[in-house]
């Protein structure tokens, strides 16, 4: 009897957490370039950091080695894995089974426009040194997993905001370091 | 916009990432980020840090934990930052807890202040930034401490900070949707709140700001999943914003390639979706609308086509239309046809949703459904896979099964390897046309992925055999046996089996293997000893061995032959009877000790085939009422159940010594209490653990020190002693009113219970996974023509034995479906038609593998250009050396759409619609090599060179 109970209390945590997980529509964002780089990681589930090499580890070993043609999809671990390539770079989103691939196929194109826009012609070398910059935006695009906001302009108007505070704030600093600078000439 | 005036780091910082990306092996870039870390570990303790050194320290901090190593060490002063005053500081804080902390970590409890500060600051940016903190870093118990503020930002006045605000509390809902009832019962104030802003979500969907109503469509999704019916008034609406979305009402910026709203449009369908099912007026109000859309939708973009599968989704949920069904299995037909993988997979998938609600829509793309199932692609594959098994029945069983067993044994993914097996069981169990193939199918499962199946389905497999298939035919259930153990003799030599499948091996051989004489005992016995042996590792598989070795004994005994001990057996059991696992040691002594009994006493102790008889449990143990109430008349103390001898003791309940029927019992936490017997002192040493084999006389031994070591011989004045006595042990062991005495019978008594639990428990579990999984699919007519026109006169045959055999199996089972089932024009198709190869279709048998090679040809051709392409753009690195600037120029004037990278064709998946941004951007592709040389020069100033190997690094993402 104990055990049956507790099988079903072991039951209803598990249809929680399978519950939990249904709602998220996007557990985590990877950016892993054509040799396995890792440029961005964005984690909306909870994973352990151990976890979070291992995951890295199978996705770039099952999408790189995908041909060119097939689908756009992998499953992998009860989820499904949606990564599309832009030039050498492969940005992963993992959802669930039940979730509309091809909605999270144009949220991957929505996040690289506003990129586009954003350093004008991105390229992997932008992302590579400015990657806080990306989680910036991503932040302004995805937030608890669902994608908040679909207009490339609004998002693009926030950043810019934001970014005129930061380069007002640095410039000042900057003047401040040079004005210190001369006087300790 | 931003970047290009440069980088905003220092050297150092940039010398790193290049270090890293120039890396060749993974422990080359270990080494280079431990040393990393030795430096940020040593420069970010030194007390003074300027802010915007430490700025940059966190961000290579984020950069670390990135690649992924431990930044831990630096999570404190993330931390701090996130309580800096500057705007530019609080956000790389914030940034880097996000990234850092799971929302169970230990800061998180320093952060929470300083959100709740920052949620009411002035500057809208930094409500912002709180907010996304807030999605990711509140937990459930932090939750009140934010809650109302959050919901006050529902009414901001920047639209930015409502839509964050919005999202918070989606995410908030996500992390404790059962503590919202918790909330409005133990917080009634948060609870209050916390309906007050779901109410306000509500309202907001009126919002004049698309961005916040989109945003909120995902709480309101959470709401309505959790209660449809609360909502069911809002459909109404939803309708209307749908319609008014597809009608372009919303602001030019919500288009998406010419697409109105498509991501607010999908997230709508999927609430319609919910609303709609199983309620027919909701769903009639929303026809009209999703047919607008499906007519609309642009079905060449990416896009469209998502809104179209969403669409489709959300009719096989809502009550069906006959009309809509039939757009549906348009659209479905055109996603099939498409060549483009993944329209294909998405309409496997849809069909697979489709095909609950209408059967028969499954049969026009049977061409393309195998094709599917032999494309190279896995993904495809799989999700084809899944489609057959929502469309398994009787008749295509066999088919789908072979062809499922053949995929599970290629695959080496354990994960889908194990639900694959699960499946193939699931659906040999429930459709099996005859005994012996579901022997085959279980043994081919077994072998292949016997150690990722449910040790339930062993079980459930060995009653099948004892049970048979439930009809009163013992001549086909021992027929059942018999091609069980034989072709149990002929896997049981392979080496490598999993070990719930030798379990099950052992334990037919032992009950059955001699069952028919076909095989002597003597042959039977040296296979099972040769298991054991095999297997020493395995306690449970010799333990099996040796329960099955002493079964054919005892029934070679009992049927009067003589039967001599093999030498090899005998050795198992001296062995075993000096293991170290006492259930081992145990089997062997009783297996010894059966040795030397008479054929009369063996024939009781082991009846044949007795496995399927139910074993009477006594649970009041009645046999013992002569032994309690001399003890009672002889002075001894009555037993009293333990809740009620805390307080007073109450003599009118002597007689309720049933355990069993105690309301504090019913968690049965003393169950674990078991090995406690030791505790008490004065019990005899009789009181051993009972064994299984002598269950009568156990209760005897265990009852006696409770009744015989009572403290008082006297019952009437008892219970004024005995309290007295009870003050000083309730002291030493802190428990009221326990005497020894009591406690040591309780134990006893926990332990008879655990064992009858264990026998009880067991039972449930094997009906439990005995009951039949509910037919899912509706067979129609027309469905069971073809099928019978398929499989010919197989069907009729393994119609009727199913009909037999799974009804009996899963006794309670199908019969309804049978009625229309039997009833086939199979005769003369049978004829015609020799059983196909393929599963669906007859037609054309070599047209998918034709179709099939010519799909694959082109695509190696593909992949040699590119390769060729790949050299060239090698040689042209090569010759011209490292120096990229000229690897530009000459792509330029080679002409100006020649890319350099060879990899950029992402434009082959479907998006194919011309796109205006897309057509820009590659119109301009001259100023973007300008672009990219500009940022080479810039890079090569600050002295990093990153490019050497990697010219790709400065291809445009969106080429």
């Amino acid at each position: 009897m104990v055990v049956v109970q507790l099988f079903y209390l072991h039951l209803s945590l598990i249809t929680m957490w399978i519950r939990l997980y249904f709602m998220l529509q996007i557990h985590f964002v990877l950016l892993i370039s054509r040799q396995g780089k890792v440029r961005l990681t964005k984690w909306y589930s909870p994973y352990s950091q151990k976890e979070r090499s291992k995951v890295i580890r199978e996705l770039s070993g099952m999408i790189l080695s995908r041909g060119p043609k097939l689908c756009n999809f992998v499953e992998w671990r009860g989820f499904k894995v949606v990564y599309k390539r832009y030039a050498s770079l492969y940005f992963c989103m993992c959802i669930n089974q039940e979730d509309n691939e091809l909605e999270v196929l144009e949220v991957i194109h929505h996040y690289v426009e506003i990129l586009d826009r954003y350093f004008g012609s991105v390229c992997e070398l932008d992302l590579i040194f400015n990657f806080h910059k990306a989680y910036y935006i991503l932040d302004e695009v995805l937030i608890a997993g669902e994608l908040q906001e679909s207009s490339k302009k609004t998002v693009a108007r926030l950043v810019a905001t934001q970014d005129s505070l930061v380069d007002a704030a640095k410039e000042e600093a900057n003047s401040i370091s040079n004005i210190i600078a001369q006087a300790t000439k | 916009m931003g970047s290009q005036g440069g980088f905003g780091q220092s050297k150092e910082f940039l010398d790193l990432v290049k270090s890293i990306g120039e890396t060749r092996s993974k422990s080359e870039e270990d080494r280079i980020v431990l040393h990393e870390i030795e430096t940020l570990k040593r420069r970010i303790n030194e007390p003074d840090t300027p802010k915007r050194k430490m700025k940059e320290y966190i961000i290579r901090l984020v950069y670390i934990e990135m690649l992924g190593h431990d930044a831990s060490f630096g999570y404190i002063h993330a931390v701090k930052m996130t309580h800096d005053d500057s705007l530019l500081l609080k956000r790389t804080g914030y940034l880097a807890v996000t990234l850092f902390l799971n929302e169970d970590h230990d800061l998180i409890i320093l952060i929470v202040n300083t959100i709740q500060k920052d949620l009411k600051s002035d500057n809208f940016l930094v409500v912002c930034a709180a907010l996304n903190a807030c999605c990711k870093l509140i937990n459930e118990e932090t939750i009140p401490a934010v809650i109302q503020q959050v919901v006050e930002l529902l009414a901001h006045p920047k639209e930015a900070v409502r839509k964050k605000a919005v999202m918070a509390l989606h995410s908030f809902h996500q992390r404790s949707p059962s503590s919202v009832n918790h909330l409005v019962s133990n917080f009634r104030k948060v609870g209050a709140l916390w309906l007050y802003g779901f109410s306000t979500c509500v309202v907001k969907l009126s919002d004049n700001d698309p961005g916040v109503m989109g945003a909120t469509l995902c709480p309101l999704y959470d709401l309505i999943t959790i209660d449809v019916n609360l909502y069911k008034d809002l459909v109404g609406s939803f309708v209307n914003i749908l319609k008014q979305v597809a009608e372009r009402r919303l602001p030019k910026s919500y288009e998406y390639h010419q697409t109105p709203a498509p991501f607010i449009q999908i997230k709508l369908l999927k609430i319609m979706a919910l609303l709609g099912s199983g309620d027919k007026k909701s769903s009639e109000q929303m026809y009209t609308v999703i047919g607008d859309i499906m007519r609309k939708s642009d079905t060449v973009s990416n896009i469209g086509n998502a809104v179209l599968f969403e669409c489709i989704c959300c009719i096989s949920s809502i009550q069906p239309s006959p009309k809509l069904l039939e757009t549906a299995a348009d659209a479905i037909a055109k996603f099939l046809k498409s060549d483009s993988h993944n329209l294909r997979y998405m309409g496997i998938n849809a069909l697979g949703r489709l095909i609950q609600i209408s059967p028969g829509i499954a049969e026009q793309h049977q061409l393309a459904v195998i094709d599917c199932l032999e494309d190279p692609d896995d993904t495809l594959k799989r999700k084809t896979f899944e489609l057959l098994y929502k469309m398994t029945k009787s008749s295509n069983v066999e088919v789908i099964v072979d062809r499922m067993i053949d995929y599970m044994i290629s695959i080496n993914d354990s994960h889908y390897k194990t639900e694959t097996a699960s499946r193939c069981v699931e659906l040999a169990e429930q459709f099996a046309p005859s005994n012996h193939w579901f022997i085959q199918i279980m043994n081919k499962v077994f072998q292949h992925a016997g150690d990722l199946v449910n040790p339930k389905v062993a079980h459930n497999l060995m009653r099948l055999i004892a049970e048979g298939f439930g009809e009163d035919d013992d001549a086909a259930d021992s027929q059942l046996r018999s091609s069980a153990v034989e072709s149990y003799l002929k896997i049981v030599d392979e080496p490598k089996l999993p070990s719930a499948f030798l379990q099950v091996i052992c334990w037919v051989l032992g009950e059955y293997g001699t069952a028919d004489g076909k095989y002597s005992a003597s042959y039977i016995s040296g296979k099972l000893c040769d298991v054991a042996e095999a297997h020493s590792s395995d306690d449970i598989v010799k333990a099996y061995a040796v329960t099955a070795l002493m079964k054919v004994y005892c029934f070679e005994k009992a049927a009067g032959r003589k039967m001599s001990l093999l030498p090899e057996c005998q050795s198992l059991l001296e062995e075993l009877s000096a293991s170290h696992s006492s259930d081992l040691q145990q089997r062997a002594y009783e297996f010894q000790s059966i040795l030397s009994l008479d054929a009369n006493a063996i024939e009781d102790i082991m009846p044949l085939d007795a496995s399927c008889e139910d074993i009477e449990i006594d649970k009041s143990l009645s046999f013992l009422n002569n032994y309690v109430h001399n003890s009672l008349e002889q002075g001894a103390e009555p037993y009293i159940p333990e809740n009620e001898r805390s307080g007073t003791l109450n003599i009118s309940n002597i007689r309720n010594h049933n355990p069993y029927e105690h309301p504090t019992h019913s968690l049965r936490f003393e169950a674990y209490e078991v090995p406690k017997p030791a505790v008490p002192t004065n019990l005899p040493p009789t009181l051993t653990y009972p064994t299984e084999l002598v269950p009568a006389p156990i209760p005897e031994p265990s009852y006696q020190p409770t009744l015989t070591s009572g403290p008082v011989s006297d019952a009437d004045s008892g219970s004024t002693e005995l309290r007295l006595r009870l003050d000083g042990v309730q002291k030493k062991w802190g428990k009221p009113a326990y005497s020894s005495a009591a406690s040591s019978s309780t134990s006893n008594f926990d332990s008879h219970r655990t064992s009858v639990n264990g026998a009880t428990q067991l039972d449930n579990v094997i009906s439990k996974s005995h009951e039949p999984r509910e037919p899912q699919i509706e067979v129609s007519e027309e469905k069971q023509k073809l099928a019978a026109s398929l499989f010919g006169g197989r069907t009729a045959r393994s119609e009727r034995k199913q009909s037999g055999g799974a009804a009996g199996y899963s006794k309670v089972s199908r019969t309804t479906n049978h009625g229309d089932d039997k009833v086939q024009p199979t005769i003369v198709t049978a004829t015609v038609q020799p059983p196909p190869p393929d599963l669906l279709d007859l037609g054309e048998p070599t047209g998918p593998s034709s179709s099939y090679s010519s799909t694959v040809d082109p695509f190696t051709q593909l992949e040699g250009l590119l390769d060729l392409s790949k050299d060239d753009s090698a040689v042209t690195t090569t010759s011209n050396g490292p120096d990229l600037t000229a690897v530009y120029t000459t792509a330029s004037t080679n002409g100006q759409n020649q890319n350099p990278n060879p990899l950029i064709n992402e434009k082959d998946n479907m998006n194919g619609a011309p796109n205006p941004s897309n057509r820009t951007a590659s119109l301009t592709k001259g100023p973007s090599l300008k672009d990219a040389l500009d940022k080479d020069t810039l890079v090569r100033q600050m002295g990093v060179n990153p490019t050497s190997q990697n010219p790709s690094l400065f291809s445009d993402l969106l080429g």
